[in-house]
């Protein structure tokens, strides 16, 4: 996209200047971060980090999804929330911390669930997608709509003392259903009651997807396209695992059975 | 010698680092590669630190002259986006 550089204000040569500095972004990557519209699904455990660098950034737009309310047991780790806004949507919590971090930053908050019916529509008109869900029907769902509408997603799980992360590139690289083809049966994953999840962690994995989302905007450096990062907390190592794309995936292989949203039963701990 | 004409001159005067850098690489950015840029200062560590990054981000140090107690002017010349 073009760059003049009057596009900046003083303000914002100052504010961004350990961006422009770096020989990889300039102007016209800082250009190209404030361009950008990118859609998140969480303000969570996950959301908030990524939010919140993001917005630091100086990202266009960042919608942020979520239909749940601020709990006290969130503050462990949502660090956008607080004791002063328990009780209120996570969506307005975040809101708030973001438009007072960065004024530059447009932040659309939808108070809602995802559904097969809605999530094409708000997609659609944004470049890059997050998911910082935290339970598998959402997590397939965005993997499909990102899959059929061709949307790259930057996708991120954590339990207990693990998390991983991985970058899709719809026709490019692998999709959620190459590594994991079908949802776990619901008995086999453990409920956040049962999980449970050292506060740190969100915050590292979610900053490593902040990261991989501005390297895609950026064009710059490799993402973890067919590569699925694990981070294991206890052991302080991280390890790449390489998931190739699968011909007979069902929503990505070469005869998807998969051609339309369907169901995603959501019956899985929400907290 | 050849007197080298500047197509675009900046005055940051009043500037400090790193932003006398980051006013100057905007410039440079905007600009088309071959032209030449002239940076008017007052800033003395600038004087000798835009020079070097410039070289270190790929352009071409022309001059870099004291003008008068307080100014410096520096030309660069654009090599490379």
């Amino acid at each position: 996209m073009g760059f003049t550089e009057d596009q900046f204000t003083d303000d914002q040569m100052i504010r961004y200047s350990r961006h422009i500095i770096l020989p990889e972004v300039g102007g016209k990557g800082q250009a190209k971060i404030s361009a950008a519209k990118v859609f998140l699904i969480g303000a969570g455990g996950l959301g908030c980090p990524i939010s919140y660098y993001l917005t630091a950034a100086g990202v266009g737009r960042i919608a942020i999804v979520d239909d749940d309310m601020v709990d006290l047991s969130n503050l462990q780790r949502q660090i956008l929330h607080s004791t002063k806004t328990v009780g209120i949507p996570k969506v307005e919590s975040a809101k708030g911390v973001l438009e007072a971090l960065n004024p530059d930053v447009e932040i659309v908050a939808i108070k809602e669930r995802l559904t097969p019916e809605n999530i094409i529509g708000y997609i659609k008109d944004y470049d890059i997608v997050i998911d910082g869900s935290d339970n598998f029907p959402t997590r397939y769902l965005v993997n499909d709509a990102c899959v059929l509408a061709g949307k790259p997603l930057s996708s991120g799980a954590v339990l207990r003392f693990e998390g991983q992360v991985t970058t899709i590139i719809p026709g490019e690289g692998h999709c959620y259903r190459c590594l994991f083809e079908e949802m776990p049966p619901e008995g086999l994953v453990p409920s956040c009651q049962e999980g449970g999840v050292l506060g740190v962690l969100p915050g590292i994995i979610g900053t490593l997807q902040a990261m991989e989302v501005l390297k895609l905007i950026l064009g710059k450096g490799d993402v973890l396209k067919n590569t699925l990062l694990i981070y294991d907390a206890l052991k302080t190592n991280f390890r790449k695992v390489k998931v190739p794309r699968n011909p007979e995936c069902p929503i990505c292989g070469t005869n998807p059975a998969i051609k339309e949203l369907g169901c995603y039963e959501a019956n899985y701990c929400r907290a | 010698m050849e007197e080298i004409i500047p197509d675009k001159r900046i005055d940051i005067r009043g500037l400090k680092c790193p932003y006398t850098f980051v006013r100057s690489k905007l410039s440079i950015e905007s600009m088309n590669t071959g032209e030449v840029l002239e940076i008017l200062l007052n800033y003395p560590e600038a004087a000798a630190s835009i020079p070097r990054s410039m070289q270190d981000h790929g352009q071409r140090v022309l001059s870099v002259d004291k003008v008068n107690d307080t100014d410096w002017i520096i030309l660069i010349r654009k090599e490379r986006d």
